[in-house]
């Protein structure tokens, strides 16, 4: 099976700082792959590049068999490489239903309807438990309902690749049950790379995970394998479970 | 702004056409004079709030659109003996043409750059106009001849100098136009022009080409900027060069600031507020200029967002 994502030699440079150093990465269709490491570790550089909010200082990107490396951000996204911010980005000021139908009327392919994108932005709103505040500013949710709203408005792209940087931070536990199983119904039509520091969540979701350090790619498996790695758990996970 | 109440904003709007109809038939002459004015400038302010307000550019060189229409029609008729259709179509033309060029190059900044490069833009059309004096009239203006500015339609003629007509024509105009703007920000392309006020990074994000989005917002402002300046040649029959000057790009900068940013109603109020206060403050002190100023002053400190902006803010948050 051909890779959906391929990166080789990816590199940038802040500076005289190298914060992704020479990256090969490959991810399979279907799969969810958790990226952990420590702070500064180049993680969210290394997704940055692939979405296109940064350009590389060297190496190429490959996605679905093209040559995506000098391709603008909204033509990747066009593509199917749907980013949610870190740093909670909604538009405060937009309710929360515009902020979902901006993604939708994009996507929707029947143009003028209103019925569709209003079907399509309450579906997304559902899927993420929001809907009975589609018409709260974005701004007044609580900081879990507007990482929820990153996400809907993510999964109104219909992505083939989702990206989530850090979705759980600020969450509640009871929140974090509701989101593991939101992400399992989303890897059912779409891949799903994950940014994460909370590792019970890393191991319950990801079929692999790659682990960074200093820019580089440390160590890459399955949960048994990440967690029985020596290396991996002297550096990241502390002493032995 | 999309979901909330269809009919209660396409009512409003309408009562308002309706109202100003009716005045036309109530007010005194020079009041009726100094309305169709309005409108037209109107015009213009809602062309440059459909930047501002919904775009979020802060341009101050707004004077070459309406200047583009203003000479484009103006110049074909002196110069060039079209009828009144041929030489607004001619303006529109022109606005198109200028707002396009400028846009592809100013929208390569944004911010106070931006703010700099579209005055610096405007000075330069503004000393050209004065260059180029043979065709212009230069620093003198233009005065279209009365005879020409008549539309026929077969074998009956309606004689825009005729005060009636020329209030009915402004008023078609201005309602086209506010009809126009209301689709256009209630549309999912006006969603997407908000989108890119509120956090364009976020925008490209979605998907969105916002360079494309912000082009196309700079055109249409441009278009409808130049349409005014295109009726204000046909209407008023002067083509003056002080139109291009940057006191006109700053002018529907405050009518727009006055009324209400991103709110369709706000430049016609703010242009009419403006007139109004200059025109009843000016009749007891030759100090008008002060006392506007301390009004402005006293808005924005209290109002913010506007006269509708606030009422919106306060009161009817369904206003679009």
């Amino acid at each position: 099976m051909m890779p959906l994502l391929t990166t080789k030699g990816l590199s940038r440079d802040f500076g005289g700082l190298r914060a992704v150093d020479s990256v090969d990465f490959s991810l399979m269709p279907g799969e969810i792959r958790a990226v952990i490491g420590p702070n500064g570790a180049g993680k969210t550089t290394f997704v940055s590049l692939v979405s296109g909010r940064i350009q590389p200082s060297s190496g190429m990107i490959v996605f679905d068999g093209t040559d995506i490396t000098t391709q603008p951000a909204c033509v990747r996204v066009r593509r199917g490489i749907a980013y949610t911010f870190q740093i909670t980005s909604v538009f405060a000021n937009l309710s929360a239903y515009d902020n979902v139908a901006l993604p939708v009327q994009r996507t929707l392919s029947d143009g003028r309807s209103k019925g569709a994108v209003r079907a399509g932005v309450m579906s997304a709103l559902e899927r993420t438990g929001l809907a009975d505040r589609a018409h709260m500013p974005a701004g007044q949710l609580s900081y879990g309902h507007q990482r929820l709203l990153e996400v809907a408005m993510g999964l109104a792209l219909k992505p083939r690749l989702l990206i989530l940087d850090e979705p759980t931070q600020g969450l509640a536990d009871s929140e974090i049950d509701n989101f593991i199983s939101l992400v399992r119904d989303i890897a059912k039509n779409a891949t799903v790379l994950l940014i994460e520091h909370n590792m019970p969540v890393v191991m319950q979701l990801a079929d692999r995970i790659t682990v960074f350090n200093a820019g580089k790619i440390l160590a890459e498996g399955t949960p048994e394998a990440i967690r029985d790695n020596a290396a991996v758990q002297e550096a990241y996970l502390g002493t032995a479970p | 702004m999309s979901e909330a109440s269809p009919v209660k904003a396409y009512a409003l709007h309408l009562g308002v056409v309706g109202l100003l109809f009716v005045l036309s038939f109530l007010l005194p002459e020079y009041y009726h004079g100094l309305l169709a004015r309005i409108m037209v400038l109107a015009v213009f302010a809602m062309g440059y709030n459909m930047l501002f307000g919904y775009v979020g550019l802060l341009s101050l060189g707004h004077a070459m659109f309406f200047a583009a229409g203003l000479y484009g029609a103006g110049l074909a008729v002196i110069q060039l003996g079209w009828s009144v259709p041929a030489a607004f179509a001619a303006g529109l033309a022109c606005g198109v043409v200028v707002s396009l060029v400028i846009g592809l190059l100013a929208l390569r900044t944004t911010g106070v750059a931006f703010m700099i490069v579209t005055m610096m833009f405007a000075q330069v059309f503004y000393l050209l106009i004065l260059y180029f004096a043979t065709w212009t009239g230069g620093d003198q203006g233009m005065v279209v001849p009365q005879p020409a500015r008549v539309l026929s339609f077969g074998a009956t003629s309606l004689e825009l100098t005729n005060p009636t007509v020329r209030y009915m024509t402004a008023l078609a105009l201005f309602s086209i136009v506010l009809l126009v703007t209301l689709a256009i920000v209630r549309s999912r392309y006006g969603r997407v022009l908000v989108a890119i006020r509120e956090n364009e990074e976020r925008t490209k994000m979605l998907g969105y080409d916002t360079f494309s989005n912000k082009l196309a917002a700079v055109v249409i402002s441009g278009i409808i900027c130049a349409a005014s300046g295109a009726a204000y040649a046909l209407l008023f029959g002067y083509v003056g060069s002080s139109f291009a000057s940057v006191q006109y790009s700053i002018l529907p900068l405050l009518w727009v600031l006055l009324g209400g940013a991103a709110t369709t109603l706000g430049p016609l109020i703010g242009t009419l507020f403006m007139y109004y206060v200059i025109d009843i403050t000016s009749g007891y002190t030759s100090a008008y200029l002060l006392i506007v100023g301390i009004a402005l002053i006293l808005l924005v400190l209290f109002f913010p967002k506007g006269i509708l902006g606030s009422i919106r803010q306060r009161w009817l948050g369904w206003l679009p």
